[in-house]
């Protein structure tokens, strides 16, 4: 395990930023980051464990532990609450029966906050395993999401 | 062969153009599709358009369910293509000529000149349309003179802080180092803001020219941008393009040298993703980011133009700054001065979103009004409820009542009212809105994304949704009103940068124009 983290985050090591590129990668690989590979992290760039740990607390992207199969992620900020972003996320939750943040207990849906996806002229907006969605009816998208949970569980 | 366009801008994408690319593709395999950037007007998303010998005729918004009909309609036919047919047919998602959409025509695109009309990713086009004339200009007249067009044009950031570009990069020009910057922020978090996605994704060489630009005028040899990971479809597409950019010799060790217009001078570029904080779009919090820490805002000075990334020389500059360089080298700083009012120079891609009719990107010189863009373009809201209230320049940004909207775009007029112009984005609300619940927000998001470096941004967010809080709950409204005020005082005097600074703009600015949210005789 340590020798395939190491191997992953080679190419980084050097780089500008090497750390986040580094935590994005092991991400990407195993959808989170494992409280294990800090360690190993930690030697590779002659870092402490807790500045590594430090960075990955502050960015949200960073998970540490893994999310559902289906992860949707629902715009939280101003433009999509002007057109009823509050309504269905709350919508939402209460068909997965979660508060924002939770994955459901099968491990099918996690729902996340986002602030911004860059739709903000065709909210409410969400992402669905990197899927961008607009001009979203509360009713559908929680009916869509129900359907992800049943599938998935 | 009949060529279509079909944008591939995340707003279509999220509203099904991938899909209907593959339809019409489907529908008749001789269809040349061409996917471009958008043209910004969100409302006909995803909008197909066909090349006829009178120009683009559009259609939308487009299902791939609508492509059996505009099949049938002839949408695409030989006659429509020749012009025979007034608007193509009969079908009911045509909007004629696109170029002819007054949304569309009454704009003056200089910075969106091509976007969704060339494909992003194809460099001929690029260049037959007007690009690398700046950067081909600018090598022949060499550093001192780019920052001098710069500087004699007025630009000033388009970010937010609308600092004076040309100072920026003369205090960079005259720093002496072994290495110097251009960072790009692309780290776009406001709310109500796309106008960096777009441009990106429709013309991501117009962002390379420009900070290769800016690479030979203050004799920098690197550059980053700095993209939030929050865009995907951005993020492929400048990725495709920086490798394009190296292939065409725009980017790598002697910029442009096998044009035989060798500038003698390197610039490489790299795309770096960000990983969810929206205070990373604060320059200083974007330097540490960029150097792999936490993104904690810097104190000031030293200021990022002497001691930046590394602690060396950084022009650091968000993506339509940098966008807005290749015009200018083009056709010179008095011509770019000449656009706008006093001193907010140019033009501005303003965006239009929220609750609202025809949103999308519009781009125009400073000066037009906010009712123009909201009422006149936008149409007002999308529900057809009464604007009560608009939220310009972000998270950070006022929130403005009708009676201040002949209140023109202008960073001088909107400092007068209160306001900023930040970024450009306008936010639209209807009656149903209730402030209180907005400042609250401004307090609620201020705590989620401060980095927790000063403490009036760290602890004050978190005290000030408390107090408004108990003011919707009906308690002591008058007394925790004056406690609100004074706290938003210590956080504007007292924060490290603007996230702490300016989170007391929305939260003042409700209190001050909506002040009938606040007071409800049972509370809320």
């Amino acid at each position: 395990m340590t020798e395939a983290v190491e191997t992953l985050i080679a190419p980084f090591l050097e780089k500008d930023g090497g750390l986040l590129r580094a935590l994005h990668a092991l991400q990407a690989s195993e959808g989170y980051i494992d409280a294990a590979h800090i360690p190993v992290v930690a030697g590779a760039f002659n870092l402490s464990k807790a500045e590594v740990k430090g960075v990955i607390s502050f960015y949200a992207d960073f998970r540490r532990a893994p999310a559902g199969r289906y992860h949707v992620k629902i715009c939280q900020a101003e433009s999509c609450q002007a057109v009823g972003s509050r309504r269905l996320t709350e919508k939402a939750l209460t068909a997965l029966g979660i508060k924002l943040g939770d994955t459901t207990v099968s491990g099918a849906v996690t729902v996340d906050a986002v602030y911004c996806l860059g739709l903000c002229a065709a909210g409410p907006a969400a992402m669905i395993d990197g899927t961008l969605r607009a001009r979203l009816d509360a009713d559908g998208f929680a009916a869509e999401i129900q359907a992800l949970a049943e599938e998935g569980a | 062969m009949t060529k279509l366009y079909v944008p591939l801008d995340s707003v279509a994408a999220a509203l099904g153009a991938d899909g209907v690319a593959d339809a019409l593709k489907k529908a008749d395999s001789t269809f040349e599709i061409v996917r471009t950037g958008s043209r910004g007007m969100a409302w006909l998303e995803p909008l197909v358009e066909v090349e006829t010998a009178r120009g683009r005729v559009g259609y939308g918004p487009v299902t791939p369910g609508d492509v059996e009909s505009l099949m049938a309609a002839g949408f695409a036919s030989s006659s429509a293509i020749m012009g025979a047919s007034a608007d193509s047919g009969q079908h009911p998602l045509c909007v004629g000529l696109v170029d002819d959409i007054p949304y569309f025509k009454n704009q003056d695109r200089q910075i969106f000149a091509r976007c969704g009309i060339t494909d992003p990713l194809c460099f001929e086009d690029y260049r037959n349309q007007g690009g690398m004339e700046g950067l081909g200009k600018a090598i022949r007249l060499g550093g001192v003179e780019i920052c001098a067009e710069v500087m004699a044009s007025g630009l000033r950031g388009r970010g937010g802080a609308a600092f004076p570009a040309g100072i920026k990069w003369n205090t960079v020009a005259g720093a002496e180092a072994d290495q110097k910057y251009i960072v790009c922020n692309a780290d776009e978090g406001d709310s109500g803001t796309f106008a960096d996605r777009m441009i990106m994704e429709g013309d991501p060489f117009l962002l390379i020219e420009g900070m290769v630009i800016a690479g030979l005028g203050v004799g920098a040899t690197k550059g980053f941008i700095y993209l939030r990971s929050e865009y995907p479809v951005a993020r492929r597409i400048l990725t495709q393009a920086i490798a394009r950019a190296y292939e065409r010799a725009l980017l790598g060790p002697d910029v442009l040298g096998p044009d035989g217009l060798s500038s003698g001078k390197a610039f490489d570029l790299e795309l770096f993703m960000g990983a969810g904080a929206y205070i990373c779009g604060e320059e200083t919090s974007l330097l540490e980011s960029l150097e792999g820490k936490r993104g904690q805002v810097r104190a000031k000075p030293p200021l990022p133009a002497l001691e930046g990334l590394h602690g060396k020389p950084t022009l650091v500059h968000n993506v339509i700054s940098l966008c807005a360089v290749p015009a200018i080298l083009q056709k010179g700083g008095a011509w770019y001065k000449d656009l706008g009012m006093g001193r907010s120079t140019g033009t501005m891609p303003f965006q239009l979103a929220g609750n609202i009719k025809y949103g999308g990107l519009f781009e125009a010189p400073f000066g037009i009004s906010l009712d123009d863009l909201v009422n006149i373009y936008g149409g007002g809201t999308r529900t057809g409820r009464p604007v009560r209230a608009v939220q310009v320049g972000g998270p950070l940004g006022a929130y403005l009542p009708p009676n201040l909207f002949e209140t023109p775009m202008d960073y001088e007029a909107f400092q007068n009212i209160g306001a900023g112009i930040g970024h450009g984005g306008i936010v639209v609300f209807d009656d149903t809105v209730d402030l209180a619940a907005q400042a609250k927000y401004a307090f609620d998001f201020c705590a989620e994304e401060s980095c927790g470096k000063c403490t009036p941004c760290r602890i004050g967010a978190v005290r000030g949704s408390e107090v408004i809080a108990n003011i919707i709950a009906g308690e002591n409204q008058a007394e925790n009103t004056v406690l609100v005020k004074d706290l938003c005082e210590v956080m504007e005097d007292g924060s490290l940068c603007a996230m702490g600074g300016m989170t007391p703009v929305p939260v003042m600015s409700a209190l001050e124009h909506f002040p009938e949210d606040f007071k409800t005789a049972e509370g809320k």
